[in-house]
């Protein structure tokens, strides 16, 4: 086993595991903050992937520069479902857990109703375009350099995340909405709109995936569902609630992926179920997990 | 006769130790008090008990036999029947249902349907809910609740019956009312096990009373005895 | 109240049982394959909720019983008469729910509930990848049997489970049941084994769900793992249960019928917006009818009556 050949599968692994990691921290905000288990989070993603994709196809817009308008505008999406859906829902709610339960079951219907606008406008048929598809050599290891250019932006995406989240005051106030709502609420903190911005911000990072997931794969409207329960696992995996553990969550899980994907193809989906059921099994409470 | 006995009881969280080589007996028809500072272990001796938990070593004997580490519906049917600090009512089933519950499924023999019904029956009258049968036990206020969760306990046919902080949340009338509650339950023969703060009920009540404080015992015996007891009143007065 | 016996409260439903029978002697073949799938759903609706409406945990398995029922049918309907085929999806399920049972029970509200998601992609996912690797089929045919035993074996799965609900309900163990999902500490302090308890009304809904499968997938004649498995079939009943009522047997049936035939009529006249539809209908019903159809004609009731009492006292 030579070099590149482990570089393939580390750097396969990353690409898939900063994906994975984008879009399982975007959950994780959704559900450790606003309690929301959002099953439509991958039609947020299909949502960053088509608008990337139309601006490329309409007016040949740069895919990386789509991120500035395709982030901005899922958030808003996000954020105004969260402050008229959920935020009526969970004051309709007489506990915590009801919640939980009347917001997953409405955002399966969420996901109807994102999937199906996608597919009047679009159409069931599979898109694609070509952005950067040459290959580039990296020690041996041969990837296309759409992928690197997704893994750098997911690094940066996730950095530049990361100083908001410890260096901003808003940050903060996440952060201190995250572990625990009641006080944040009691010291000021406007909650509705911190868990508005939270969902918001989850949908975000899912929209910004989207994007990049469309440099380097096909697209359709049911290309969702596969990466929420991706994203599901991650945050289980790193512990619910906990948002440094879905980022975790989700580069093991695509590294993962990848090695399996070595070995056996196929089978990597029904390697990430068996993870799942046995981490539910074994300790519901994840890696990080409380 | 013993009819509660726990021989070194030892219970650790993790690192904390939450009970420490604790070893106490209750004889048959008596009331034995269970007292101590907030976190000294009372309710996890009776979770202990209960079943709710496993002891991490030690023994508890129920009429001699080793009921260590059974599960809580085993437990019920051998005898004991417990209430909870915050109540544990079925809160949208009726008063009539919460009780029939604990009739039909408590105790170690079954009896036929209708007699459970009559006997439940009873047991509402015995309480003072007769009229309030088709309540919803959600809706009763929190003394009822309180009397609804003992009827419930007794339905099992226990021949232990172990209340936790039962006055606790309650009015001087409705302590008053408690205490004479807990008498009659006594006069008929009950064995009681009792976790109480409220000090005047439990010196009043008791037979003896055992202290914990930390996780250990620091004193047994009688009211008087208790009240006396130097190392006791430190504790309570935190010096 | 549980225990009395109102028989009389029956009778509409003895005349309508009287109708169902007859039917295939006077309807068109399409009323015929219209019920069948109102009586699939049903069945998967009141079984989900045998479970799911009185404890509260969320399954989202039924996918998975259902399509073993399938797949129980596409396999053993060569070699076995149909109702023994059809008692077998029934019982490989109810073996299956035992297992799930047993491994889940330490899993509380959500982490259940994605725990019988992922159970229920694994089972697809898993068949997917065994058909093609190792049968090397992707779907199989099922045996093809006449309409109208396909007809009663489902009006009987439909009874037997109506039935069921019904006799469990009134019992000493549906009452147990309903404390579990109160307090399930304070029905285990009262000698009900929760845990048990627990496992055998999962299965037992289980057992319904499998044989509906069974009996439905001869029916389709084709089947492959995403049309066995689909999970639609797990969060639909979820949807019926509460768009009709999940606490009540008529709710979970109106709920079941009513979207059965909005499903019916959605696909036939818009097609493509049909997905869109049900998610509307779904978001509504959970922000304005969480008590469902029933909830809703509860509503109205009380409301009249208070009417007729304000007019009564002035």
């Amino acid at each position: 086993m030579d070099l590149s050949f482990f570089l393939d599968i580390l750097i396969g692994g990353l690409i898939m595991g900063g994906l994975y990691a984008l879009i399982a921290v975007g959950l994780s905000l959704q559900y450790g903050v606003a309690r929301v288990l959002n099953v439509s989070h991958g039609e947020f993603i299909m949502l960053g992937a088509f608008a990337t994709y139309s601006l490329y196809s309409l007016i040949g817009l740069n895919p990386i520069l789509s991120l500035v308008v395709s982030g901005p505008a899922v958030f808003l999406i996000g954020f105004f479902i969260h402050n008229t859906l959920f935020k009526r829902l969970r004051k309709l709610s007489p506990s915590i857990e009801a919640f939980e339960g009347s917001s997953l079951l409405a955002s399966f219907g969420l996901l109807f109703i994102i999937q199906n606008i996608a597919l009047l406008f679009y159409g069931p048929d599979i898109r694609g375009y070509t952005y950067l598809d040459n290959m580039v050599d990296f020690f041996g290891s041969i990837n296309a350099a759409n992928r690197l250019v997704a893994l750098l932006a997911a690094v940066v995406i996730g950095l530049v995340f990361y100083l908001f989240l410890f260096r901003a005051r808003l940050g903060k106030a996440i952060r201190a909405a995250a572990q625990d709502v009641t006080t944040a609420q009691l010291m000021g903190v406007n909650i509705y709109w911190v868990l508005g911005l939270c969902f918001g911000l989850g949908a975000l990072l899912a929209g910004l995936a989207g994007s990049l997931t469309s440099m380097m794969f096909e697209i359709t409207p049911f290309m969702g569902l596969p990466y929420t329960i991706i994203a599901i696992i991650a945050v289980v995996l790193g512990g619910l609630g906990n948002i440094l553990g879905s980022l975790i969550g989700g580069l093991i899980l695509g590294l993962i992926g990848n090695i399996v994907m070595y070995i056996h193809p196929g089978l990597s989906l029904i390697a990430y179920y068996l993870i799942f059921l046995l981490l539910l099994l074994i300790k519901p409470t994840g890696i990080l997990g409380k | 006769m013993r009819l509660l006995e726990g021989e070194g009881i030892i219970k650790n969280f993790g690192g904390l130790t939450a009970l420490a080589n604790v070893n106490f007996h209750i004889d048959r028809g008596e009331i034995l008090g269970l007292i101590g500072p907030n976190g000294a272990g009372k309710t996890t001796l009776f979770n202990l008990i209960s079943g709710s938990l496993v002891p991490t070593s030690g023994k508890i004997k129920f009429k001699g036999e080793d009921i260590t580490g059974l599960k809580p519906h085993r437990i019920c049917r051998k005898g004991i029947a417990r209430t909870f600090q915050l109540v544990k009512l079925f809160g949208s089933l009726t008063v009539l249902e919460n009780i029939l519950l604990g009739g039909l499924f408590g105790p170690s023999k079954n009896s036929h349907k209708s007699r459970t019904k009559e006997e439940c029956l009873a047991l509402l009258e015995f309480v003072g809910l007769s009229e309030m049968q088709e309540s919803l036990a959600r809706d009763l206020t929190i003394i009822n609740q309180k009397r609804l969760e003992v009827a419930r306990a007794l339905a099992t046919k226990p021949e232990l019956l172990m209340l936790d902080e039962f006055m606790a949340g309650l009015n001087p009338t409705e302590i008053a009312m408690g205490i004479g509650l807990i008498r009659k339950i006594h006069d008929q023969g009950m064995t009681i096990f009792m976790i109480e703060h409220v000090m005047k009920a439990i010196m009043d009540v008791s037979d003896r009373i055992v202290v914990l404080h930390h996780g250990e015992k620091i004193a047994e015996g009688i009211p008087e005895k208790i009240a006396a007891n130097q190392m006791v009143i430190d504790v309570y007065l935190g010096t | 109240m549980t225990y009395s016996t109102k028989f009389s409260r029956l009778i509409p439903a003895f005349i309508l049982i009287v109708i169902f029978a007859l039917l295939p002697k006077v309807a068109r073949p399409y009323t015929m394959i219209s019920l069948g799938s109102i009586f699939m759903y049903v069945v998967l609706t009141v079984s989900w909720a045998l479970f799911s409406a009185p404890t509260h945990y969320i399954s989202l398995a039924s996918a998975a019983f259902f399509g073993l029922g399938i797949y129980a049918a596409a396999i053993l309907g060569q070699k076995l008469p149909l109702p023994l085929f059809i008692f077998f999806g029934g019982f490989i399920s109810f073996l299956l729910a035992l297992l799930v049972g047993l491994s889940s029970l330490r899993l509380r509200g959500m982490y259940f509930t994605i725990f019988t998601f992922g159970l229920s992609e694994l089972i697809r996912n898993f068949v997917q990848w065994w058909e093609v690797n190792e049968t090397g089929t992707v779907g199989r045919w099922v045996i093809q049997v006449n309409p109208k035993m396909v007809y009663y074996a489902m009006l009987s799965i439909v009874l037997l489970t109506l039935g069921a609900a019904y006799f469990i309900n009134r019992s000493k163990f549906g009452l147990a049941i309903r404390g579990i999902g109160e307090s399930e500490e304070a029905a285990d302090h009262i000698g009900i084994n929760v845990n048990a308890s627990k496992i055998i009304i999962f299965a037992v809904g289980t057992f319904f769900m499998g044989a509906a499968g069974a009996t439905m997938a001869t029916r389709w004649t084709y089947i492959d793992p995403s049309i066995a498995f689909n999970p639609l079939y797990s969060f639909m009943p979820v949807l019926m249960a509460i768009f009709g009522g999940m606490n009540q047997i008529f709710g979970q049936v109106l709920g079941a019928t009513v979207l059965t035939l909005l499903a019916d009529m959605l696909l036939t006249k818009f097609p493509y917006y049909y997905m869109l539809l049900y998610g509307i209908v779904l978001i509504i019903v959970i922000l304005f009818l969480p008590g469902g159809l029933v909830g809703l004609k509860d509503k109205i009731m009380l409301w009249f009556k208070r009417k007729r009492q304000g007019y009564e006292t002035t």
